[in-house]
């Protein structure tokens, strides 16, 4: 071969090497600089190494901002129908009083994300099931509708769809006779983002939510589960939910 | 044995001839997806898809695996059309993509109970979309 | 000494037995239109909702599966305890199970928010939940009544019918316990988590079985001028009242020992006393009227024998209903306990008492499935021979000794 052709082979296979390792590297350093800077990449399976959570410091929630529960509704579409006791609920604010002392805080309260979760346990096809990261989900591909889980589940955390819907949100599919619960904006989470509650309590909010994986103890919300007392939600049933929660 | 024959001939005849009749059930109206070609062959898709979209849905939903080719909401996006004031047509609407060619071939698909019918809109939502659309690698051809 | 039973089908031709399967026949329609309903609009339509999820059609359903279960039991007693005087009742037992199970399973499947993939529930299992053991429980459950009543009314296979008894018997105490274990496994809910459960829902299976079986059974011999006698009479409602006597027991087991917590004591008092309807239905649905009253009923000395045992027996079923309605609606009308020792308020639903009102499509669907499983009974005895031609003393009864009462057989209807 000439020396010109050899030549040009090898620019064109370190022009396209070069081409190749940009095209490889660029989305993850667009996700570096938004989310986390150990997001994964989209074609790789979720991981057993990290494990989702939520840590609210019910001190910064005010009883009349609902920021978390409308951020959520808008982003997963869930649009009422004017049936408070049909309609779906992902996250919801509960008040909490003691009798003792009069003293109130409000609590949003969400799918616990349970390390053991009894609605996991209790699925009879296994569409109730926890990914490898933490995030428990519903695959309402096998969804039977039974409601089972929203008996098992002491969080009262899941709702069930009870009519047809239209226009949903292409990232957050839902659909008729189906069980649904907050998913941790699992559709945002892998793309490197966080959930929308914790987006809307940051900006428009009290700064209430910190969303980040428990297994990184260099992570925000691992320094502050080791720095400050918290809690879980009924944590005398062991089923070690994801969800803490501070001064409650 | 021979009433027998008779009744089943006539259940079915009148069907037959209403058939040629009427042209039968109307053929599929294949609408052109955006871009210049589909993630695989039509020969491919034909068969495959819902192989291929059933495999894709359980590694997205159980691993989180989001690739693109098979994406659900991919196909949305390349094959709803858009009616003359520009606003996205639902596409499991009778003589869409899918429904055309599901209603021919009379099995009927529960998908978009839950997936949206339309495209994602340009107004993103906060997080990034992964997705750009670029043109798919070339398919694999065995199976 | 006890002759050889025969067994033969009804006549059928009466215009009472066509109204009767008119009757049912459109109580089952009206339970597949109201399936048809609730399957279309989607649930918004019934009373069920986000905090009380399961209905009317789960009790309907959960009465029946335990009811089915435990009407087997009278083919157990002869094959399994070796009392002949029941051997005559085995075929019109197993018969009973297996519609009983049928409609209830029936309204279960119907009910639920995607009917159309039961096949996915059926081949796709988690088997960590005991709805999943459930399936293969029920489905064995049929398949084991079936041959069990083909090795019943097979002449060659009639050897291996104690067999099949034996294993019916101990497939069916599964059964029960696994529906029991579906309340008994929860630890979410306060009227729940219990080990009580499962035994308390084979008391009640044992109870409600027998009475639904009596029912069937005086009815079919009266309406077809079958002789029945006094003697196999008083012997069942012996044996109802002893069942009877056992949930009563369970049950008071169960409130006794919550009462003694105070981590119960809200459920308790909840039932027991603040519950309103709940309450009625407890102290008067389920304890007075379901159990006390029958027991009264069964032990009344004197005649009026018949009549006292139909009226115990519609009462056991309709305190039945009452329990298995407390157990399931007033489980989850209580509020979770998430907060212990506070008061607690949201938009949905917490801390509050859960308010429930049926709607008539799950009511119907309820009874579509009461009337389907009598149906078939009334359509299954006109085609095979499950009814004996006699259970007179005489026949059945095989330390009898008495004449036979004056009154001739009639001839059939």
């Amino acid at each position: 071969m000439s020396g010109n052709g050899f030549d040009m082979d090898r620019r064109r296979f370190l022009s396209a090497a070069a081409a190749a390792a940009g095209i490889t590297l660029a989305p993850g350093i667009t996700l570096y600089g938004i989310g986390h800077a150990d997001a994964r990449a989209l074609d790789e399976p979720a991981s057993g190494k990290v494990r989702w959570g939520l840590l609210i410091d019910v001190n910064q929630c005010t009883a009349d901002c609902d920021a978390c529960v409308s951020a959520c509704a808008e982003e997963n579409g869930l649009t009422g129908h004017g049936r408070p006791a049909t309609d779906a609920q992902w996250i919801r604010k509960v008040n909490v009083r003691d009798p003792k002392n009069g003293v109130e805080k409000s609590v949003p309260v969400m799918c616990q994300h349970c390390a053991e979760p009894p609605c996991v346990d209790v699925c009879p096809t296994g569409a109730s099931f926890k990914r490898a990261d933490g995030i428990v989900l519903v695959d309402k591909h096998i969804c039977i509708g039974c409601r089972y889980c929203m008996m098992a589940c002491p969080y009262k955390a899941r709702s069930f769809v009870h009519e047809d819907l239209t226009d949903q949100k292409p990232y957050a599919p839902r659909g008729k006779g189906t069980v649904e619960s907050c998913t941790f904006c699992v559709h945002r989470v892998d793309a490197g983002g966080m959930p929308a509650c914790v987006e809307a309590c940051d900006s428009e909010g009290n700064g209430a939510m910190t969303f980040g994986d428990l297994n990184d103890p260099d992570s925000e919300i691992s320094k502050r589960v080791a720095a400050y007392a918290t809690r879980q939600i009924r944590a005398d049933l062991g089923v070690d939910p994801g969800v803490r929660y501070q001064n409650l | 044995m021979r009433a027998l024959v008779f009744i089943l001939a006539m259940m079915f005849l009148p069907s037959l001839a209403a058939a040629q009749v009427a042209g039968g059930v109307p053929s599929p109206s294949i609408t052109q997806g955006k871009g210049d070609k589909c993630v695989a062959d039509t020969d491919y898709m034909r068969r495959y898809h819902m192989r291929e979209l059933l495999h894709q849905r359980d590694e997205t939903m159980h691993e989180g695996i989001r690739a693109k080719r098979f994406s659900l909401k991919e196909c949305v996006a390349c094959h709803a059309t858009t009616d003359d004031g520009g606003k996205p047509v639902p596409i499991n609407a009778p003589g869409q993509f899918c429904a055309s060619c599901h209603k021919y071939a009379a099995v009927q698909i529960d998908c978009f109970q839950c997936h949206a019918t339309k495209p994602e809109d340009g107004k993103q939502a906060q997080s990034p979309s992964p997705f750009p659309m670029t043109a798919a690698a070339e398919p694999e051809t065995s199976q | 000494m006890a002759s050889k039973i025969a067994f033969r089908t009804i006549e059928g031709r009466s215009i009472g037995y066509l109204a009767l399967l008119a009757g049912l026949g459109a109580m089952v329609l009206l339970g597949l239109g109201s399936a048809w309903v609730m399957e279309h609009n989607g649930h918004h339509i019934t009373g069920m909702n986000n905090q009380i999820v399961w209905g009317m059609p789960h009790v309907f359903a959960v009465f029946l599966v335990v009811a089915a279960s435990g009407a087997l039991n009278v083919a157990s007693i002869a094959s399994v305890f070796g009392k002949t005087a029941y051997k005559p009742l085995s075929r019109l037992s197993g018969l009973l199970a297996l519609t009983l199970l049928i409609g209830g399973l029936g309204v279960l499947v119907l009910d639920l928010g995607h009917p159309d993939r039961l096949i996915v529930a059926m081949t796709t299992y988690n088997f960590k939940s005991i709805f999943a053991w459930n399936i293969y429980l029920y489905n064995g459950f049929m398949v084991i009544v079936g041959v069990y009543l083909w090795f019943q009314m097979e002449r060659r296979m009639q050897r291996y019918a104690a067999v099949a008894g034996w294993v019916a018997f101990i497939w069916r105490l599964v059964l029960t316990t696994g529906t029991g274990s579906i309340f008994g496994f929860l630890v979410a809910r306060e009227a729940y988590d219990a080990a009580v459960m499962a035994p308390l829902f084979i008391a009640m299976s044992f109870s409600f079985g027998l009475a639904i079986f009596l029912l069937v059974m005086m009815a079919s011999c009266a309406w077809t001028g079958r002789p029945l006698g006094d003697k196999l009479l008083k012997r069942m409602g012996t044996l109802l009242a002893v069942f009877i006597a056992a949930v009563l027991y369970f049950t008071a087991a169960q409130h006794l020992t919550n009462l003694y917590a105070a981590e119960h004591a809200g459920i308790e008092r909840f039932i027991l006393a603040d519950g309103g309807i709940l309450t009625t239905l407890f102290w008067w649905g389920q304890v007075i009227l379901g159990s006390i009253a029958p027991l009264v009923l069964l032990f009344l000395p004197g005649s009026g024998l018949r009549w006292r045992v139909i009226a115990a027996s519609s009462l056991v079923i309709l305190g039945g209903l009452t329990q298995v309605y407390i157990i399931i609606i007033g489980g989850q009308a209580f509020p979770l306990v998430m907060f212990p020792g506070m008061e607690v308020a949201s938009g949905f639903g917490d801390g509050a008492v859960a308010q429930y009102g049926p709607s008539w499509y799950e009511v119907g669907l309820g009874i579509g499935g009461v009337a389907f499983a009598l149906l078939a009974v009334a359509l299954a005895v006109r085609v095979l021979p499950f009814l004996p031609a006699t259970l007179a003393d005489s026949a059945v009864d095989p330390h009898h000794t008495k004449p036979e009462p004056k009154g001739a057989v009639p001839a059939g209807a």
